[in-house]
C-alpha cells in the first residue's frame, strides 16, 4: 500500500448560526496514510492560514477518542467509515486514492452550528444537570466496600458510563433523538445500588430536560447504536423505557 | 538555607500525623448565612475545578465555573487512564497512609513539601468513599468488593481503577456533582469562555476578564477569592500527551500579577507512549503505565539490529529494566523509566523506523494469563494502540518512547493552597506542591480530588473568613476597567502584526528548543543556549505571526496565538529553573550531576528547596522554600 493518497474534500462552511452556509472543495494532494483525520484538517488549515483564507473551525480536544469534542459527520456517517471509532482516533489508511470525503457538521435542530463544523452542544449538560447524578455532598459517603456490587451488573454500569457525550448519537438519528446519550446514563446509575433512591425521579426529570431542549423522539431504528463510537448498545434504551414506564407506575 | 521572607507555607505545628486533623479543627470558619453572600471563581473543570466547584458549591457559596472546552465533562482529567491511589488497604499487603506518604515523597525525589503529602496520602481514602457513592464504577472482584492493582515505584497494591478509563470515570462523577449544582443555581457554568486576565483590588484576587470563545466579547467576572485549576503546562513541548488545548494562559495571568511559579523545569517525561510517525503529528498519545504491570520492556542486545522482534530470541534481547533495576523491574518509577529508554536509543538500539522507540511487549504475560485475561485489563488499550499504528499488540510488541505527560512544576501555593497573592488559589496540577521532581502513577487523580473534594472547602474559609463584610464589588471599578483594557491592547496587538509565519510554526519551534535543551537531559551549556533561543523566538512571534479571522467572531486560531505567546514566556522561565537548579532530581536530569553508573545525582545540601519565581517584568526573582525533612530520612534514590 502506497503511504500517501489524494483526496478532496468536500467541506461545510457556515460563518455563523445565522449565515446560510455551502459547501466546498479542497484539493488535498499528497496525504500520508499515517495521519489521523484531524492532522489532515491541520494540515488543510495550514495551507489556508498561509493563503490568507479562513481555517475550517472543527472542535477537538483530547486527541485520543476519550473526550468526545470532535464531531464531524464524515461521508454521510458520524466520525466517518470505521466502527467504534472517534474522528480523532480515525487514521487516513482508511481512504482510498482519488476518494472525495464529505465532511459535514453533526446536524440537529438541538446542536445549533456555531461556525464551520463546530456546533452547540450544551443540551447534553442540561439532561445531565436535571438528574442524571447520585445526591451526595462530599463527605456523606460511607466506606467504599460497604456496599457490595455484582461484579456483572457493575461491569454492566461501566459499558453504559463509558459514552463520552460526542452528540454521535443524535446526529446520526433520523429524528435527532438524544436517547442513547440519556439512557446510558439512566442505566449506569440505575444499575448500581447506589443510584437507587433516585431511580424514579431521575428518569422522569432527564426526559423532560431532554424533550425540552428540541431533541427528537426515539424509533428504535438502532442507527445510535450502529454510530456510537463507544459502542453503546441500545440494550439500555430498553432498560431506560422499563425505568420510565415504572417510574409512571409507582408515582405519587 | 533560610526561606524566603516572601514565602510563608503556613505548615501547622506538631507531629505530621495530627497537622491536618487539628488544622481542619482550628481554621476559621465561614457561616452558612455568610457563604451565601461570597462569590468564588474557579477556573477549570478537571478533576480539581469540578469537585471543587460542587464541594464549594454544597456548602452554599456562589460559584461561578469556566472552561475552555464546550461542556466541563471534556476537560483533560478525562484522558488519564491507568487509575487512582489510595491508602485503603484492601488488599492487606501493608499499606497505610504513611507508606503512601513515603512513597510519594521519594517517588518525588526529596523535592515535595512533606506536610503536604501527607495529608494527601491522608484524605486518599476518602476520595475513593466520595466516588464510589457518586456512582463511579470502580474494578470489582466476583465478591462485588473494589480491586486493585500496582503501579510504578511502589511494592503494594492501592491502585484503584475503571478499566483503562478511570479518569473519565472520575471526572463523570465529579461533572455529575458539578451539573446537580448547576441545576439548584449554586454554580454558573461558563463553558467556552477562557480566562485572560486577573484582576486586583487592593492587593487581592477579585475576579478575572474572561473572553468568549464563541463571540470574542470580554467579561468581567467578580469573585472574593479566585481557584485556578487549569491543569498543566505540558503543552509548552508542542508535542505531549495533553489535550489540544491544554494551557498556561490562567496560570502565567496569575503569575505575572504577582503568584510565584514553582520548580517549573520539574516536568514529567512519561515512559510509554506512541512514539511519533511524521512532522505532521500533532499530539503525543500515551499507553498507561499500568501496561508495565505486565508487559516487559526490551531492546535488542545488538546495536542496529533490523531484524522483526519476533526474529529475535531472548538471548538476544536485553530487557534493561529487568536487568538494571531487579527489586523493581519494569515496575521502576516514570523517571528512571524514560530515562533508561533514552539510553538505550541513544546507545542506537532504538527499534522502529525512527529508530527513538522500545518494545513492550506482552508474549510472556499471554502465555501465562491467557488473552482473554490480558483484553480484560487491557483491551481498550490495545484498541487504541492498534487504531493509530495498524498494528496488533497481541501479535507484536507495542512500540513506545517516552513523551512530556505532566508537570510538577507550578504556581507555589502555602499548606492552605493559597498562592502568593491574597485570595488567589492554585489545585491540582496547576500548583507545584505535592509530587516534587517526579510524579508516581495513578497519584495526579489523587490529588486533583483531594485539592477540591476535601481539601479547598476546609481551607478557603481561613481567608473568606475576613471577607464576609465585603459586599461583591461592582465590575465598573478602575481596576476591571485598567485589566480589560489590557487584555484588548494585547489582542490588538496581535491581530495587527500580520506576519507569514502560522501560530503553529512559531509553537513547534517552541517545542523543538525546549525538548531538545530542557528536556529528558539538561546541561548548563545547552540550556544557556535555549535561553537566547527562545529570547529570540519571543521576538519573532510579537513580529512575524499570522492569525487570520476577526476578533470578535469564533477564532481557534487567536485563543491559540494568545496561549502560545504565554507558552513562550513560560519556556524562558523553564529554562532558567534547570539551569539554576544544578542537581539532577526527578525527572530534572542535569548531565553534570550523575553517579559513576548514569543515574541521577541530588545535591541535598545545596539543592533541598523549592524554587519560587517572582515575576518582575525584566530578570525573574529567584525564592528559596526551605524543605524540612522532619519524618522521612534523605536518601539517594535506589529502585535496584
Amino acid at each position: 500500500m502506497s503511504d500517501s493518497i489524494n483526496l478532496k474534500l468536500k467541506i461545510w462552511r457556515q460563518r455563523n448560526h445565522k449565515e446560510a452556509g455551502h459547501f466546498e472543495m479542497y484539493d488535498m494532494p499528497g496525504v500520508s496514510t499515517h495521519m489521523s483525520f484531524l492532522e489532515m484538517m491541520d494540515v488543510l488549515n495550514d495551507r489556508l492560514i498561509r493563503e490568507g483564507k479562513d481555517p475550517v473551525a472543527f472542535d477537538h480536544d483530547c486527541r485520543e477518542g476519550i473526550c468526545g469534542m470532535c464531531s464531524m459527520y464524515i461521508n454521510g456517517r458520524a466520525h466517518g467509515p470505521l466502527k467504534g471509532t472517534t474522528t480523532c482516533q480515525l487514521h487516513m489508511r482508511h481512504f482510498s486514492d482519488g476518494e472525495t470525503v464529505t465532511i459535514e457538521p453533526w446536524r440537529a435542530a438541538a446542536f445549533p452550528v456555531i461556525k464551520d463544523l463546530v456546533v452547540d452542544r450544551t443540551s447534553f449538560d442540561k439532561i445531565i444537570a436535571a438528574g442524571g447524578y447520585i445526591s451526595v455532598n462530599t463527605g456523606n459517603a460511607t466506606d467504599a466496600n460497604s456496599l457490595p456490587v455484582e461484579k456483572a451488573k457493575s461491569d454492566e454500569a461501566f459499558d453504559a458510563a463509558a459514552c463520552i457525550g460526542c452528540g454521535a448519537c443524535v446526529a446520526t438519528c433520523k429524528n435527532a433523538s438524544g436517547m442513547l446519550f440519556l439512557s446510558a446514563k439512566v442505566s449506569h446509575l440505575a444499575l448500581l445500588p447506589q443510584g437507587e433512591p433516585e431511580r424514579r425521579e431521575r428518569v422522569l426529570r432527564m426526559i423532560d430536560a431532554h424533550d425540552e431542549s428540541g431533541l427528537g423522539a426515539c424509533t428504535n431504528t438502532g442507527a445510535c447504536e450502529a454510530e456510537c463510537p463507544k459502542e453503546i448498545s441500545i440494550s439500555h434504551i430498553a432498560r431506560l423505557n422499563r425505568e420510565y414506564l415504572r417510574a409512571g407506575m409507582t408515582g405519587e | 538555607m533560610a526561606s524566603s521572607p516572601k514565602l510563608n507555607s503556613h505548615i501547622p505545628e506538631g507531629p505530621m500525623e495530627s497537622k491536618w486533623t487539628h488544622h481542619k479543627s482550628t481554621v476559621r470558619l465561614v457561616s452558612p448565612a455568610n457563604k451565601r453572600r461570597l462569590d468564588v471563581i474557579v477556573v477549570g473543570t478537571g478533576l480539581a475545578g469540578a469537585s471543587a466547584a460542587a464541594s464549594l458549591a454544597e456548602l452554599g457559596y456562589n460559584v461561578k465555573a469556566f472552561c475552555f472546552q464546550d461542556s466541563p465533562r471534556r476537560a483533560h482529567s478525562i484522558a488519564a487512564q491507568g487509575g487512582i491511589n489510595a491508602a485503603k488497604n484492601y488488599q492487606n499487603d501493608g499499606d497505610s497512609v504513611y507508606r503512601l506518604f513515603y512513597d510519594t515523597v521519594k517517588g518525588g525525589d526529596y523535592r515535595a513539601r512533606e506536610a503536604n503529602v501527607y495529608r494527601l496520602a491522608e484524605v486518599s481514602a476518602s476520595i475513593i468513599d466520595q466516588c464510589v457513592a457518586q456512582g463511579v464504577p470502580f474494578a470489582r472482584e466476583y465478591g462485588g468488593l473494589l480491586d486493585n492493582r500496582s503501579f510504578g515505584g511502589v511494592q503494594v497494591s492501592r491502585t484503584f481503577y475503571a478499566r483503562g478509563q478511570t479518569g473519565q470515570q472520575l471526572l463523570l462523577g465529579a461533572y455529575s456533582a458539578l451539573e446537580r449544582q448547576v441545576a439548584k443555581g449554586a454554580v454558573t457554568m461558563y463553558s467556552r469562555h477562557e480566562m485572560v486576565e486577573l484582576v486586583m483590588v487592593d492587593g487581592k484576587a477579585r475576579g478575572i476578564i474572561a473572553r468568549n470563545l464563541v463571540t470574542g466579547e470580554l467579561e468581567r467576572h467578580f469573585g472574593h477569592a479566585v481557584l485556578i485549576c487549569s491543569g498543566g503546562y505540558g503543552n509548552v513541548f508542542y508535542l505531549s500527551t495533553n489535550a489540544m488545548g491544554s494551557n498556561v494562559t490562567a496560570a502565567w495571568k496569575a503569575h505575572k500579577k504577582g503568584a510565584f511559579f514553582g520548580n517549573p523545569c520539574f516536568t514529567q517525561i512519561h515512559p510509554t507512549c506512541i512514539p511519533v510517525s511524521g512532522d505532521y503529528q500533532s499530539k503525543l498519545t500515551l499507553m498507561s503505565e499500568s501496561l508495565r504491570n505486565d508487559g516487559r520492556v526490551w531492546v535488542p542486545k545488538a546495536v542496529g539490529d533490523k531484524r522483526k522482534p519476533e526474529e529475535i530470541s531472548d538471548e538476544e534481547r536485553d530487557y534493561y529494566l529487568e536487568r538494571r533495576y531487579p527489586a523493581f523491574g519494569n515496575l521502576v518509577p516514570r523517571d528512571v523509566a524514560s530515562r533508561a529508554a533514552k539510553q538505550a536509543c541513544d546507545e542506537g538500539r532504538g527499534v522502529g523506523p525512527s529508530g527513538l522507540a522500545v518494545y513492550l511487549d506482552f508474549r510472556d504475560a499471554i502465555k501465562r494469563l491467557g488473552h482473554h485475561v490480558i483484553s480484560a485489563r487491557y483491551g481498550n488499550l490495545f484498541e487504541m494502540y492498534e487504531k493509530i499504528t495498524g498494528e496488533d499488540p497481541y501479535q507484536t510488541p507495542m512500540r513506545i518512547y517516552p513523551a512530556v505527560h505532566y508537570t510538577m512544576g507550578g504556581l507555589w501555593v502555602d499548606y492552605n493552597l493559597m498562592t502568593t497573592v491574597p485570595g488567589l488559589y492554585a489545585l491540582g496540577e496547576a500548583n507545584f506542591s505535592d509530587h516534587g521532581a517526579n510524579r508516581l502513577g495513578a497519584s495526579a487523580l489523587m490529588q486533583g480530588l483531594a485539592d477540591g473534594y476535601f481539601v479547598i472547602p476546609y481551607t478557603l474559609g481561613e481567608y473568606l473568613a475576613d471577607d464576609i463584610r465585603t459586599p461583591a464589588i461592582p465590575t465598573n471599578h478602575p481596576a476591571f476597567d485598567e485589566a480589560e483594557k489590557s487584555v484588548r491592547d494585547r489582542i490588538e496587538k496581535l491581530m495587527s502584526i500580520k506576519g507569514k509565519q502560522t501560530v503553529e510554526d512559531l509553537h513547534k519551534r517552541l517545542g523543538r528548543i525546549i525538548w531538545d535543551y530542557c528536556g529528558m537531559s539538561r546541561t548548563a551549556e545547552g540550556l544557556t543556549k535555549a535561553l537566547a533561543m527562545v529570547q529570540e523566538l519571543k521576538n519573532e512571534f510579537w513580529t512575524d505571526v499570522r492569525i487570520p479571522g476577526d476578533v470578535n467572531e469564533f477564532n481557534p486560531e487567536l485563543d491559540k496565538a494568545g496561549r502560545v505567546a504565554d507558552f513562550i514566556e513560560l519556556g524562558e522561565l523553564m529554562i532558567r529553573d534547570a539551569l539554576m537548579r544544578n542537581e539532577s532530581c526527578g525527572g530534572h536530569f542535569r548531565e553534570e550531576s550523575q553517579t559513576e553508573d548514569g543515574e541521577a545525582k541530588r545535591d541535598d545540601e545545596n539543592f533541598a528547596f523549592v524554587a519560587a519565581w517572582e515575576y518582575t517584568g525584566t530578570e525573574p526573582v529567584l525564592h528559596k522554600e526551605e524543605l524540612n525533612f522532619e519524618v522521612v530520612h534523605l536518601t539517594q534514590r535506589s529502585y535496584k
